[in-house]
């Protein structure tokens, strides 16, 4: 074989290549779209299958056709919710703790247990919500079960904290160090810096941080199914945090093994995972929203 | 230092905020991870009893109330196993796409918010697509092979994008030069490129097969079995899991020795923690080896 | 004889209009040095990765004119870029060892365009390497990773490389800007050595080396050019009044 025809082979065999790492490229699209097309095929029947009086009512009894998604939505809610509320402050007291505060041994240690918290499978926070901290909660609360929306979102706000503390770390670290200078110039204490200065610098990542991690909750399926007690019942006032729930993603987890495809309790199982799907997009597409013009404006003052 | 602070408030000086402060957030720092130490302690005394030579080589026995969890634990390395396959070639490809062939343009942009969205999308979402498209469309039925697609799916963003960061820490200057030499792009990426951020995506890639590894909800219904007697025979069988395992014992079996249950949960933590320890250390390893 | 690369009309604009070249024609003789000079910003390194098509990494939003290398035009769509770039070599201000073994670095270029023969390799590998004067230097340790030599053994290297595709036209972007003056001295010898068989286009950087080194000059200043001279006499009797200043160090 002469080099040239050498050479013409390998062209062949690079543009072979150079189309598949292109069409690699576009893989994404490709599953995205097709993630759409599946629930929509399978769930979107539902709308027409099943009486919107049943979809849009109170009760959620498959047995009888009652599918009403509101108790499930508000179960969705209440943990998230609860969740948020643990894991907002906890997650950016740690990012700031770690970012602004900590000598380096500090960071050496809790940043590994973050992220040993990140890599746990949620079916192991379920299993010790079961095992530890639902008794745990019910004898300190004095409360007939454990199993309660306020177990799961304890367990679940253990579970964002790992993405908020990284996103808003990150940020924090992307905090040009000359800010922080400038406010010590002024004379402002490094605790006065971290609030007046770092902090509101920070605060698009800071925000997407929270996002993400609210994220994270609403999508989480298996801690919760196992701690909250998965009663479909709406839930009402404060009291229904310390009561069992039953939340979207929990339902589809527990139900979908033992019913018939096609039937009207299988699309409308697919019509909760077409819901969960669009609140996925919008905190995703917000937030990636939100990081992108703090991208945008971090290169303006760069260039 | 705060001289004017100083006399307008006696007690609260900035100082004193300061401290107070700092002992506010080491506070909340230690309220975050002291329950995954204490976790940690726990799991390790409580299950450590359980783990012998026949609880990682036997059979579930009595209903899954004695024996081992052989079958569990084959079936989480077949799971990560198909998932390997079925995510890493498309995602070290589709990353190289992302970092040394895509143009700036509208198609780009629109890759990267799929990823953003594949990356948030709730893991039981993907169990039912993995039902709707693989398990029923496509006839896999609940299978090693439906699973293992689902799980791919799941974590392609994760080996993407940590891919496309290895891939873009290496040097500018070395594509030019490659090119400047006359060799095409692609010649690039596999001479200079790949070799140089290999570390690096071996990392993203344990890691995004870690988390695959540990998932419950999109095997549900694409492949997990409760319990089987023997081993899948083929791609084509439905499998026992560690995760999924540990959800049936701890919910699905009245009576359930608890040291059983302690003990799949160290094994199952062993097996995910294990790959990030590995990961960790090729990540470590990687900086020393740098060429540049 | 014509000129071994004609530039005619030549203009480059990138899209953040950064650096670029206004309306430029240039004749650069065969086996000569011509030295492309003036202040920074002025298009030299633009001027450069034009002559073999290595901007056509960069943003660059408006070419137009032609670069004629023996006749041919090279900023044509369908010239084989990378065929191109074996027979114009580019040699950049930053010695840069590509991740590999010496005796890969050399070899990098060959290999690429498809070169396997082992002996073939091994011979064009020692002659660059001769060439540049490195050889006596680390031939005991061609397989050792290249970037444990020194920053001016790297730009031998660096040159190397491109000699080893034995190329007709070697451009040099400040070759010797980051080098201590040994190194320096020791690149300008091998420039002139190798002008007697090779078309150099260096942009030196300062005045002091055009002086020394360059059979031809040619002064850039914000992307056009202002005179175009035989050495001797751009030094002696410039005839633009900018040129004469920026000899004379009035700015620069």
């Amino acid at each position: 074989m002469n080099p040239s025809q050498a050479a013409s082979h390998e062209k062949i065999g690079e543009r072979l290549i150079v189309y598949l790492i292109r069409f690699a490229g576009y893989l994404s699209i490709i599953y995205v779209s097709l993630i759409c097309l599946f629930l929509l095929k399978e769930g979107a029947p539902a709308l027409f299958n099943v009486p919107l009086s049943s979809l849009f009512g109170p009760f959620w009894y498959p047995i009888e056709g009652q599918f009403a998604l509101w108790p499930l939505l508000l179960g969705s809610l209440t943990v998230t919710i609860g969740a948020a509320l643990i894991a907002v402050p906890l997650g950016i007291g740690t990012a700031v703790y770690i970012s602004e505060v900590a000598p380096r041994w500090a960071k050496e240690v809790l940043k590994p247990l973050v992220e040993i918290l990140a890599g746990l499978p949620s079916v192991v926070l379920g299993f010790i919500g079961i095992l530890v901290l639902s008794p745990f909660l019910r004898r300190l609360l004095g409360l007939p079960t454990g199993l309660t929306a306020f177990t799961g979102a304890v367990l679940l706000g253990w579970a964002a904290i790992p993405t908020i503390v990284s996103v808003a770390e990150d940020a924090l670290n992307a905090v040009p160090r000359s800010y922080r200078d400038a406010s010590y110039a002024l004379g402002a204490t490094q605790w006065q810096t971290i609030w007046a200065v770092t902090v509101p610098a920070a605060r698009s990542g800071i925000l997407t941080a929270i996002m993400l991690g609210i994220g994270r909750v609403i999508g989480e399926t298996m801690a919760v199914m196992m701690v909250t007690g998965n009663a479909p019942v709406v839930p009402s006032g404060l009291r229904a945090l310390f009561a069992p729930v039953r939340t979207m993603t929990a339902t589809i987890a527990a139900e979908m093994g033992e019913v018939a495809n096609g039937s009207q309790h299988y699309q409308v199982l697919f019509l909760i995972g077409i819901l969960l799907f669009i609140f996925s997009l919008t905190i995703n597409l917000t937030a990636f929203a939100i990081s992108n013009r703090r991208l945008k404006r971090t290169e303006r003052l760069l260039s | 230092m705060n001289k004017q602070a100083n006399q307008k408030l006696p007690f609260l000086t900035a100082r004193r905020m300061q401290t107070l402060g700092f002992g506010a957030l080491t506070l909340v720092s230690v309220v975050t991870v002291l329950p995954i130490i204490a976790l940690g302690v726990f799991i390790v005394v409580q299950g450590m009893p359980a783990i012998n030579w026949e609880f990682i080589t036997d059979f579930p026995q009595n209903g899954m109330r004695a024996g081992g969890i052989l079958p569990a634990i084959l079936g989480t390395i077949y799971l990560t196993i198909g998932t390997a396959i079925f995510s890493i070639p498309p995602g070290v490809a589709a990353a190289i796409y992302l970092a040394e062939y895509a143009p700036d343009n509208q198609l780009t942009r629109a890759i990267r918010v799929a990823m953003v969205n594949l990356a948030g999308i709730p893991s039981v979402v993907y169990g039912l697509f993995g039902l709707g498209l693989f398990v029923i469309f496509l006839r896999f039925g609940t299978s090693i092979l439906a699973a293992s697609l689902t799980l791919s799916i799941m974590t392609l963003p994760v080996i993407i994008s940590t891919t496309e960061e290895a891939l873009r820490s290496v040097p500018h200057d070395f594509r030019v030069v490659s090119i400047s030499l006359g060799a095409t792009r692609w010649q690039t990426v596999w001479r200079i490129v790949l070799p140089q951020s290999l570390a690096g995506i071996i990392t993203g890639v344990i890691l995004g097969l870690e988390r695959a590894a540990g998932e419950t909800a999109p095997i549900l219904f694409t492949g997990a079995a409760f319990f089987l007697p023997r081993l899948p025979q083929s791609p084509l069988d439905p499998t026992m899991a560690l995760p999924y395992h540990l959800f049936v014992i701890s919910t699905q079996v009245p009576g359930m020795p608890v040291q059983i249950q302690y003990g799949t949960v160290l094994v199952l933590l062993v097996f995910v923690l294990g790959m990030n320890l590995i990961a960790t250390v090729i990540r470590s390893r990687m900086r020393a080896r740098r060429q540049w | 004889m014509p000129a071994k690369i004609v530039i005619d009309h030549l203009s480059v604009r990138y899209s953040d209009q950064a650096e670029s070249l206004r309306d430029v024609s240039l004749e650069i003789e065969e086996n000569a040095i011509t030295a492309i000079f003036g202040p920074a910003g002025g298009g030299k390194s633009t001027l450069l990765r034009t002559l073999n098509r290595l901007n056509d990494l960069a943003d660059v939003d408006l070419v137009s004119g032609k670069v004629l290398l023996n006749g041919k035009d090279i900023l044509d769509r369908r010239v084989n870029v990378m065929e191109l770039r074996r027979k114009v070599g580019m040699v950049f201000s930053r010695p840069l060892a590509l991740p590999l073994s010496i005796y890969d670095n050399v070899a990098y270029g060959l290999t690429t365009a498809g070169g396997r023969r082992k002996a073939r390799l091994d011979e064009a590998v020692e002659k660059a390497l001769r060439q540049v004067t490195l050889w006596e230097e680390i031939y005991d340790r061609l397989h050792t990773p290249a970037h444990r030599l020194s920053g001016g053994q790297q730009q031998r290297l660096s040159i190397a490389r491109v000699l080893a595709l034995q190329p007709e036209v070697i451009l040099l972007d400040e070759p010797t800007s980051a080098l201590d003056p040994v190194s320096t001295t020791k690149i300008e010898a091998l420039l002139h050595e190798l002008s007697a068989s090779i078309t150099v286009v260096i942009a030196p950087h300062n005045t002091q080396q055009t002086a020394r080194i360059a059979d031809y000059a040619a002064f850039f200043l914000s992307g056009e050019l202002i005179e175009y001279a035989p050495k001797t006499q751009m030094f002696t009797l410039p005839k633009d009044k900018r040129a004469q200043d920026y000899i004379e160090g009035r700015f620069g």
